[in-house]
């Protein structure tokens, strides 16, 4: 609870904030990656599902987040990797995280990157464990291809005799 | 008077097609072991179903088209056409079964992107892809690299002559060894040496930036296998963005070169004569492309202020050019910002280095270097000849593994090719304009499908029209093959229609 009110005064600060102009909503990759001239330096919001590895470098960690159009690296401090229990990848849904962060085009720090420098982030989805079940309707025609080989081999073995 | 095919030649076509299919299905049980390692069920019977297809197949031509008779020049090139539409639809089956592609088309132009070594990618929702999927997508390039007949050639065929037509049908020329199944033997050789020392490196640096160790080693088997290949496929969807590290790029940047050299170079280096590629023509000439290329890149770039650093411009310009040049098709920027950010100069700039493509006898595509070379020295000699007095004889030479006589045979090749990728480039970018893409974004996808580069301003996507998506996988085969063995299939349906 008290996580989420001191998110939500960061938030209305950094909106009303005369310094830097923030955008409220949250946007979207492909928004960002298409308008990035006019977001570049600017404080936005982003969401998406974190997917992949979260790379620790020193006191800072790379995580990337899919919105479901494209993914966005986003820079924070390990502090705030540390939250993120679960990524995105064939057997698992990773956490749905929403972030406040400085928008850059081409990031001065990290060689021109197209990224997101996180400022305050929080989950607004827990990721999950995704349990694989047999498909029968593939079961059902590996068999059957299966049938048909052994059958050509029948054949071949006759014909050699 | 054409003469229409016979049925004995038929046969021969589908014998050797049939052994190459069950080489292809052999490629496919190394994902089916990577399924069962990371204990995933469903992509593991994907596999299953594709091989009990491809043996089906396999057999069913080696059994009704059985002969011992040996392929001739026209059959070898059919088979090798053949094999490569084949293999793209046998290898689509296990992507499209994963459920990760809209309809079988996607999966086709995919498995012959990564066959042709191309990279241009229709997948969705890849951060969540199989391992298995994942390891097939970038098996593909390493398979099609090397050469689909090569497999065939190493493994299944044994002291044939034919095994040379194929071998010279996949746009190779040049045997490093005499024999022609001990040169695809060495090519194997150096493909999986250099894959052991490329994944460890790769491995090792995705440990360093934090990546978990078996993770680690899994990106880098793919990275290089698809970076070697020059295919620019990645196990992410951010493609090598998605690790936000220098020192991975430059470990890349190294692997595409590498993987762009002619296998000639590996053999001369492999027996110690290092001079070589300072000699030779086509590293001579990739050297100035490389550099002449970069310089329209960087001057697009600084005009329109689109990096703030010079270290970033350079970052991020050289390696889109070396991906480019090298025809890799690696990105370290979003498809978009090429055309929202980079600006015509530096577009062009990278275009002109995906039509000049890496060496012949690589992996790369392109027009090659060897090529452009040659016509350089051509109009070197043509310059002369009107400098320098009537009578005076004017011979030019040039090196390439041994001193070679510019002939006007060698010019007029090396020009017939080149013109052939000149139209093709244009072909595909006129059927981009037709479906209302301004003409530069339809010749950079273009280019990038013909040259098997890979790269994407952003047209490549699930959504764009089914024939510009035909039109591109008939591109990245016919410039995967060097034309002559698309010639040659062309050449024999035409004749089984009007031959008599």
């Amino acid at each position: 609870m008290k996580k989420n009110f001191a998110l939500t005064l960061i938030i209305l600060f950094l909106i009303f904030s005369p310094q830097t102009t923030a955008f409220s909503q949250s946007l979207s990759s492909s928004e960002l990656i298409k308008n990035a001239k006019q977001y570049d330096g600017k404080i936005v919001i982003y969401s998406g599902e974190v997917i992949g590895d979260v790379m620790l470098r020193g006191e800072f960690a790379w995580v990337n987040i899919n919105d479901g159009q494209n993914a966005l690296g986003v820079w924070m401090s390990a502090a705030l990797a540390k939250e993120i229990k679960f990524t995105g990848n064939y057997k698992s849904r990773g956490d749905r995280l929403e972030m406040v962060g400085v928008f850059h085009r081409a990031c001065l720090e990290h060689g021109g990157d197209l990224d997101i420098h996180a400022q305050s982030l929080r989950k607004i989805g827990n990721g999950r464990i995704v349990k694989e079940k047999l498909n029968f309707d593939k079961t059902s025609l590996s068999l059957i291809l299966l049938g048909a080989l052994s059958l050509i081999w029948i054949l071949t073995l006759f014909k050699h005799k | 008077m054409i003469l229409k095919p016979r049925l004995e030649d038929l046969k021969i076509i589908g014998f050797y097609l049939g052994k190459i299919i069950l080489g292809l299905a052999l490629t496919m049980a190394i994902p089916i072991l990577i399924a069962l390692c990371f204990g995933e069920i469903n992509p593991a019977l994907d596999f299953f179903i594709s091989i009990e297809i491809s043996v089906l197949l396999g057999l069913l031509l080696i059994k009704i088209c059985q002969t011992d008779r040996d392929l001739n020049w026209m059959q070898g090139m059919v088979v090798i056409s053949l094999s490569w539409v084949v293999a793209m639809m046998l290898g689509a089956i296990p992507l499209y079964l994963s459920g990760h592609y809209k309809v079988f088309l996607d999966a086709c132009f995919e498995t012959m992107s990564g066959f042709t070594t191309t990279g241009l990618s229709l997948v969705q929702d890849l951060d969540h892809l199989s391992y298995a999927h994942n390891l097939w997508r970038h098996l593909g390039p390493f398979i099609g690299g090397q050469g689909i007949a090569i497999i065939a050639l190493s493994f299944l065929l044994k002291g044939t002559s034919g095994a040379f037509k194929m071998y010279v049908g996949e746009g190779r020329d040049e045997k490093l060894l005499p024999n022609v199944i001990n040169t695809a033997r060495f090519i194997w050789l150096i493909s999986i040496t250099y894959l052991i020392m490329g994944t460890l490196a790769l491995g090792i640096a995705g440990i360093c930036i934090g990546i978990k160790p078996i993770n680690s080693f899994f990106h880098g088997a793919c990275v290089f296998m698809a970076g070697f290949d020059t295919a620019g496929f990645a196990p992410q969807s951010q493609n090598i963005l998605y690790y936000h590290s220098l020192t991975f790029e430059i470990i890349t940047i190294v692997i595409m070169i590498v993987g762009s050299l002619n296998f000639n170079f590996h053999y001369q280096l492999w027996i110690g004569k290092r001079k070589e590629i300072f000699k030779n023509i086509e590293s001579r000439t990739f050297f100035i492309s490389i550099m002449l290329t970069f310089f329209i890149v960087a001057i697009g770039l600084n005009q329109l202020g689109v990096y703030p650093q010079a270290i970033a411009l350079f970052r991020k310009g050289f390696f889109q050019l070396i991906s480019a040049h090298t025809t890799t098709g690696y990105m370290t920027v979003y498809a978009q910002q090429f055309i929202t950010e980079w600006g015509n100069l530096a577009l062009f700039g990278l275009i002109c280095a995906m039509a000049l493509g890496g060496c012949i006898c690589s992996t790369a595509g392109g027009i090659k270097m060897l090529r452009v070379g040659v016509i350089c020295k051509a109009m070197k000699e043509d310059l002369k000849r009107i400098i320098m007095p009537e009578r005076a004889i004017v011979i030019e030479k040039f090196h390439h593994i041994k001193e070679i006589f510019l002939e006007d045979k060698l010019v007029r090749s090396a020009l017939t090719i080149t013109l052939a990728y000149i139209v093709m480039y244009g072909l595909g970018a006129l059927v981009g304009m037709f479906y209302g893409y301004p003409f530069l974004e339809a010749l950079f996808e273009s280019t990038s499908a013909a040259a098997n580069v890979g790269l994407s301003c952003g047209i490549t996507s699930t959504t764009m029209p089914a024939v510009l998506k035909v039109t591109y996988i008939i591109q990245m085969w016919a410039g995967r093959l060097e034309f002559m063995s698309v010639f040659t299939i062309l050449g024999f349906l035409f004749a089984s229609i009007e031959g008599k």
